[in-house]
Parts: structure tokens; sequence; C-alpha cells
């Protein structure tokens, strides 16, 4: 089938000539479609990465970070008596330094991918509290609506011992992505129903992906808990790898009591969760 | 194999070039929509699980 199109007049030999480069062209030959298939398939790959490393990773981050503002919004209206009607009762004395409240710990078993805590940490960024559930599998770091892990034999926020959390570091919504970008004193919030711990990172290991004893009640040192509340979060090295693991650990700072009752210096960045 | 395509739309070539166009975006849309994440939940090449 040759296209209808206006042509300067050509002289008989060039005509002849131009139809056969024509049809030599659109002959479909096996080498031919090999090599476009290939190209094909090249794309295809190519196109998967994008999808699974922006796309894909962008769609996630956006469910499990307005997933995380749902609960924290569900879990601040349970609590918004106690907090609105504290300050009242508190409030001759403003200045005056208060006692630090125990930490409530939770102690109630949670089924696989139940979520129980949240997880914000200004250095990733605003907006990227993420959900925690119960275990790591792909189930609760793939999701919608998690995408952090908490490995089931380590403690629960604010215990004596070790809180470990892993996340993905790229893709599926990049839960540790700027894992890297810790500095020494950073504060490292987990949000429960019961209120806000505040943890602050102390210092990055690079390991292999054997090394679980990261996950210790000290971590790489024992496993029996003495008096340390520390928090680890471990997720993959380098950048779209698996080859290695970072373990950031953090340690117990302070607890405040009611999920509605966020720390003051993080409390515009929470109320602007999910808007 | 795509100059077949090519030659099969009708109309100038214009009009081919959008159709080309609308059908990339078609097919685009399919895989990010259906086969990706269909594909990503066979291989799963960044898993995270710890070997315990």
């Amino acid at each position: 089938m040759t296209a209808p199109q206006d042509e300067l007049p050509l002289r008989p030999r060039d005509r002849s000539r131009n139809r056969a480069r024509r049809r030599a062209r659109g002959r479909v030959t096996v080498v031919g479609v090999c090599g476009e298939l290939f190209i094909t398939a090249g794309i295809l790959v190519l196109l998967f990465l994008g999808w699974q490393l922006w796309w894909n990773d962008a769609i996630l981050a956006k469910g499990q970070s307005s997933a995380a503002a749902d609960q924290n919004a569900q879990w601040a209206i349970k609590t918004s008596p106690e907090p609105s009607t504290a300050p009242s009762t508190a409030s001759p004395a403003p200045n005056a330094p208060a006692t630090p409240a125990e930490p409530v710990v939770d102690t109630k078993t949670y089924d696989n991918a139940e979520v129980f805590a949240i997880m914000y940490v200004p250095r990733f960024g605003a907006g990227t509290q993420r959900n925690i559930a119960q275990g790591y599998g792909m189930d609760v770091l793939n999701s919608f609506k998690m995408g952090v892990g908490h490995y089931p034999s380590t403690q629960m926020p604010g215990a004596v011992g070790n809180f470990a959390v892993a996340a993905h570091r790229s893709a599926y919504g990049g839960g540790m992505h700027l894992i890297d970008q810790f500095q020494v004193g950073d504060p490292i919030y987990i949000e429960t129903k019961d209120g806000w711990f505040t943890y602050r990172f102390r210092n990055l290991e690079y390991v292999t992906p054997t090394a679980t004893d990261v996950l210790d009640a000290i971590p790489r040192v024992s496993t029996k808990a003495t008096t340390d509340r520390l928090i680890t979060l471990t997720t993959c090295n380098p950048l779209y790898s698996t080859a290695e693991r970072i373990a950031a650990y953090g340690t117990y700072e302070s607890f405040r009591p009611g999920a509605g009752n966020p720390p003051p210096e993080i409390a515009a960045d929470v109320a602007k969760w999910g808007k | 194999m795509y100059g077949a395509l090519w030659r099969i739309l009708p109309g100038p070539w214009w009009i081919r070039a959008v159709l080309v166009l609308i059908l990339v975006l078609a097919v685009a849309y399919a895989l990010f929509t259906w086969v990706y994440p269909w594909v990503d939940s066979i291989i799963n090449p960044l898993s995270v699980t710890v070997p315990e």
C-alpha cells in the first residue's frame, strides 16, 4: 500500500527505483520483527523501573502518609478531652518544670499487619508520617496504608529494650529514603493511642543483611534489656539496592500523654497532616 | 511490525502520529494500572525481609 502523497513529478527511472525502495522498506522480515520485539522488551523493562521507582513510589507514599494522618486523627479525637482539660488545670504554673511522664507501654499483642503506632521523623520531611504495623512482611511494607513494620520479636514503643522497625529505602513509599541524612540528636517521634514518644537519633551503622543482632535489646551487644529504651530503624542500603542494611539507633527522651497532644515543636506539622 | 502498523493507520502523517500517540498512552496506562502491579507482586526485587 503506497501513501497518497503529493510528490514532485519524477523521471520514470527515479520513480521505479523509488517504488522498489519503498517495497524493500515495507517488507516484514523475521530479523526485523525480532529486532522490534527486543527493542519493545527493553522499553517495557525501563518503563517498569520508572513505574516502580517513581510512579508507584509516589502513589504509595501519598497513600501511606494520608493513612497515618487518618490514624492520628482517630486517636486524637478519642483522647482530645484529656489534653483540653489538662492544660487548664495546669495553667497556673506554665513555666514550672514538668515532671517527666512515665511512658505508657502498650502490652497488647497485635496481629500481623495491625497498626499500633505512627512514626514521624521531621528530618525525612513534612508529611512523611507513616503507620507502623506489626510484622515486616511485604504485606506491611508494600501496603498503601502502612509502610513501616515492627519486628514482633522486639519491644514496643517506650519499653525498656529495643523498639525496632523496618521500612523500604527506595520505592514502595520509601519510608526511610533519607535515613542517611540523620544528624545526631534528630528527633524520632512515635505516636501510639496513648501518647507521643520522643527518641533522639544517636548513630548509624552499615551492616550486612544477616546482622540481625541490630535488633537485640542492646543492639549488637546483648539480648537482655537493662535500663535503656532504644529505637532502631532498619532499611536497605545503598539506594535502589538490597546489598546492605542501615541500622539507625535512637535513645528514648520523653513521653507525652495523649495522642491528640503532640509535642509543641511539631504540633503545627501534625495539624497539617492529611490536608 | 511497527512499519506495518504505520501503514495500516489511515489519514495523513499527522493524523497517524496522533493515533500512534493515543495508542502508546493507552498501552502505558494499561501497563501502569494492571500489568506492572501484577508483575511486581511476583518478582518483588526490593524486599527488605531479614533472613532469620
